[in-house]
C-alpha cells in the first residue's frame, strides 16, 4: 500500500472534558471508500472535522501527506438569502479556472444549472454543487458529510454511485458520513461504527454480522442488512459492559467498548 | 485651487462631501452586515462609540481615535465572549449594547469642564462637518476600500460557507477581526454624520434596498453605494428646504427610497431576484 493521504493516531477530541472522538486510529489511502456510521453525537462530524483540519484535537495527532488537496462536501450550503449568488460565482470562488469549474459542473451533472441562482436548487442539485465545487480542486482526499441530505431515494443512489465513479477516475481517497445505512453497504469498501471510539469495522459483509454494530443499531437493522448473521459472541448489560464475552476470531477490533445508553 | 478653497469653505458642500465619503464606504461594508446578519452586533459597536468619546476626552486623544479604540476593544471582548456559549449572542450584545451607551454618559456627566453637544454625538451633526472630518472620511475610505478590494474573495467566501473556507485554505478568523476592524473604523468616521443611535440604519438600508436589484455580490455592494448617495443628497435636501436634522434626515429618505424600491420592483419582477 502506497503512503497514506492521512495517518490518524490515538486521536482524542473532549468538549468540556468530555470525549467527543475517543482514542481513534485510522489511515486513509488513495482508492479507498471508508464511511462513518453511528447513532446521532457519536462524533462523526466531529472527526471529519478533525481530519478536515478545522477542529482543534485534544489529543493524539493526525499526519496529511504533503501538499494534500482535500475536496470537502459539507451537510448543506446554509446561504443567506440576502447574498445573491449564482452556480457560475460560486465555482469561480474555488479560485479555479472556468472551464476547470465547467467540467466538474457537467461531471456531477448539473452544468445546465450553471447561470441559475444557488437559491433555486432543490437538495439534489445543491449536493451536486457542493460535490462538483470540491471536484474542481482536483482533490486527493474526498470528505463528505452526509452527502446525500434531502436527497430523493432514486437520487442517493446515483449520488453514491457517483462518488464511486469519481473516486475511480480521480484515483483519490474517500471518506464519508452517512446514514443510509443499506447504500452504505452497497457502496463503500470499509464501514467504521462510530460512537465515540471505533465500536467495529471492516467490510460491510462483515460489519453486519458484528456484534458491536447489532449493538449500536439493533438486530432488526442488522438483520435486513445481512443476509445471515452468527450468534453474536457477547452483548452489553445496561451500563454497557461487555457479559458473556466469548471473543474470538471476529473482525472487529472491540476490546474496550463502553456505550453510554440514555 | 479657489474653487476647492470656496467649496470646502461652504458648510453644506463640506457636509455633501463627507456624507457621500461615508455612503462609500457604508455601502460595501454594510452588505456584510446585512449578509452576516451583524446589524445588532453593529449596533453595539455604535452605542459603544460614546464611551469611547468619554475615554478620549478622559485620555486627550483624537475622538475619532478614541472611538475606534473602544468599538476595537468591544469586538474583541464579543468574539471572546461568545466563544463561551452560556449566553446567547444577541442577549451578549443587548447587554454590552446598552450598558456601553449608559457606561459612556454617565462617565460624561462627570466631566463638568467637558461641553458637549450630547444631540450632536446621538443623532448626528452633519452640517457640522469640518475639513479634518473630511480627512478622516476620505482616508478611512480609502484604507477600508483598499482592504475590501485586495480581500473580497476571502471575505465573501467565509461569508458563504465559514467551513468550506477554513478548509479550502481561507484565513477565516483573521477576515473576521479585519471586518470588525473596518467597522469600528466605519462607525468611527459615520458618527459625525448621523450618530451613534442611527449608524446601522446607514448600513443595512442601503445595502438590503441593492439586494432588491442585484444579482451578484459585486452589484449588491455597488448599488449599495448608489442608494448611499441617494439617502446623502436626499437627505441634505430635505434639510435644506425644510429645515429638519440632517442626519436622520439621510435615514429618512434612505428609508423611503427602500420603500420605493420593494414596492415597486415587487409589482412588475415578482421573485425574480430572489
Amino acid at each position: 500500500m502506497s503512503e497514506a493521504l492521512a495517518a490518524i493516531e490515538n486521536l482524542t477530541v473532549r468538549f468540556d472534558d468530555r470525549p467527543v472522538v475517543d482514542r481513534v486510529n485510522l489511515s486513509l489511502h488513495r482508492g479507498d471508500i471508508i464511511t462513518i456510521i453511528g447513532p446521532n453525537g457519536a462524533g462523526k462530524t466531529t472527526l471529519i472535522k478533525a481530519i478536515l483540519g478545522i477542529q482543534a484535537v485534544t489529543d493524539g495527532r493526525i499526519v496529511r501527506a504533503k501538499n494534500l488537496v482535500i475536496g470537502y462536501v459539507p451537510q448543506d450550503l446554509r446561504l443567506e438569502s440576502t447574498l445573491p449568488l449564482s452556480v457560475k460565482r460560486f465555482m469561480l470562488l474555488s479560485g479555479q479556472p472556468l472551464a476547470e469549474c465547467h467540467s466538474a459542473l457537467a461531471r456531477t451533472g448539473v452544468s445546465h444549472l450553471i447561470e441559475a441562482s444557488v437559491h433555486h436548487l432543490s437538495g439534489g442539485e445543491q449536493q451536486r454543487l457542493l460535490l462538483a465545487r470540491a471536484l474542481a480542486r482536483k482533490p486527493d482526499l474526498l470528505v463528505l458529510d452526509e452527502p446525500a441530505q434531502g436527497v430523493d431515494i432514486n437520487g442517493q443512489a446515483a449520488l453514491y454511485d457517483l462518488i464511486r465513479q469519481l473516486r475511480d477516475e480521480l484515483n483519490c481517497g474517500v471518506i464519508m458520513i452517512s446514514h443510509d445505512l443499506h447504500l452504505v453497504m452497497a457502496a463503500t469498501d470499509k464501514v467504521i461504527c462510530l460512537n465515540q471510539h471505533i465500536c467495529c469495522s471492516g467490510s460491510p459483509a462483515d460489519i453486519s454480522h458484528d456484534p458491536a454494530f447489532i449493538e449500536t443499531f439493533g438486530r432488526p437493522v442488522a438483520e435486513s442488512l445481512a443476509v445471515y448473521h452468527h450468534n453474536h459472541n457477547h452483548s452489553h448489560d445496561l451500563h454497557g459492559n461487555v457479559v458473556g464475552a466469548d471473543h474470538s476470531g471476529s473482525t472487529s477490533d472491540h476490546g474496550e467498548c463502553h456505550h453510554e445508553h440514555h | 485651487m479657489s474653487i476647492i478653497d470656496t467649496v470646502l469653505n461652504d458648510f453644506f458642500w463640506r457636509a455633501l462631501i463627507g456624507g457621500l465619503g461615508v455612503a462609500l464606504i457604508a455601502g460595501p461594508l454594510g452588505c456584510f452586515v446585512v449578509w452576516r446578519r451583524m446589524a445588532y452586533f453593529g449596533d453595539t459597536l455604535a452605542h459603544s462609540a460614546l464611551l469611547g468619546i468619554a475615554l478620549s476626552f478622559l485620555i486627550s486623544v483624537p475622538l475619532n481615535l478614541g472611538v475606534i479604540i473602544t468599538s476595537v476593544i468591544l469586538a474583541i471582548a464579543l468574539m471572546l465572549f461568545s466563544r463561551n456559549k452560556t449566553l446567547a449572542t444577541d442577549t451578549l450584545l443587548g447587554i454590552l449594547a446598552h450598558s456601553a451607551l449608559a457606561i459612556g454618559l454617565v462617565a460624561l456627566s462627570f466631566m463638568p469642564d467637558v461641553r458637549i453637544d450630547l444631540t450632536g454625538l446621538l443623532f448626528g451633526d452633519l452640517l457640522a462637518m469640518n475639513r479634518n472630518d473630511l480627512l478622516w472620511i476620505y482616508g478611512g475610505a480609502v484604507l477600508i476600500l483598499t482592504l475590501l478590494t485586495v480581500l473580497w474573495r476571502g471575505l465573501l467566501m467565509s461569508t458563504i460557507h465559514e467551513e468550506l473556507a477554513r478548509v479550502e485554505g481561507v484565513p477565516v478568523e483573521r477576515l473576521r477581526l479585519l471586518l470588525m476592524l473596518m467597522f469600528a473604523l466605519v462607525i468611527a468616521v459615520a458618527m459625525k454624520m448621523v450618530g451613534v443611535l442611527l449608524i446601522t440604519a446607514l448600513l443595512i438600508i442601503p445595502a438590503a434596498t441593492a439586494r432588491r436589484l442585484a444579482s451578484t455580490p459585486e452589484q449588491m455592494a455597488a448599488l449599495a453605494v448608489v442608494f448611499g448617495f441617494i439617502a446623502v443628497v436626499g437627505g441634505l435636501s430635505m434639510s435644506w428646504h425644510l429645515d429638519t436634522p440632517a442626519g436622520p434626515s439621510v435615514v429618512v429618505t434612505a428609508f423611503a427610497t427602500f420603500l420605493a424600491v420593494y414596492g415597486s420592483a415587487g409589482r412588475f419582477s415578482t421573485r425574480r431576484s430572489a
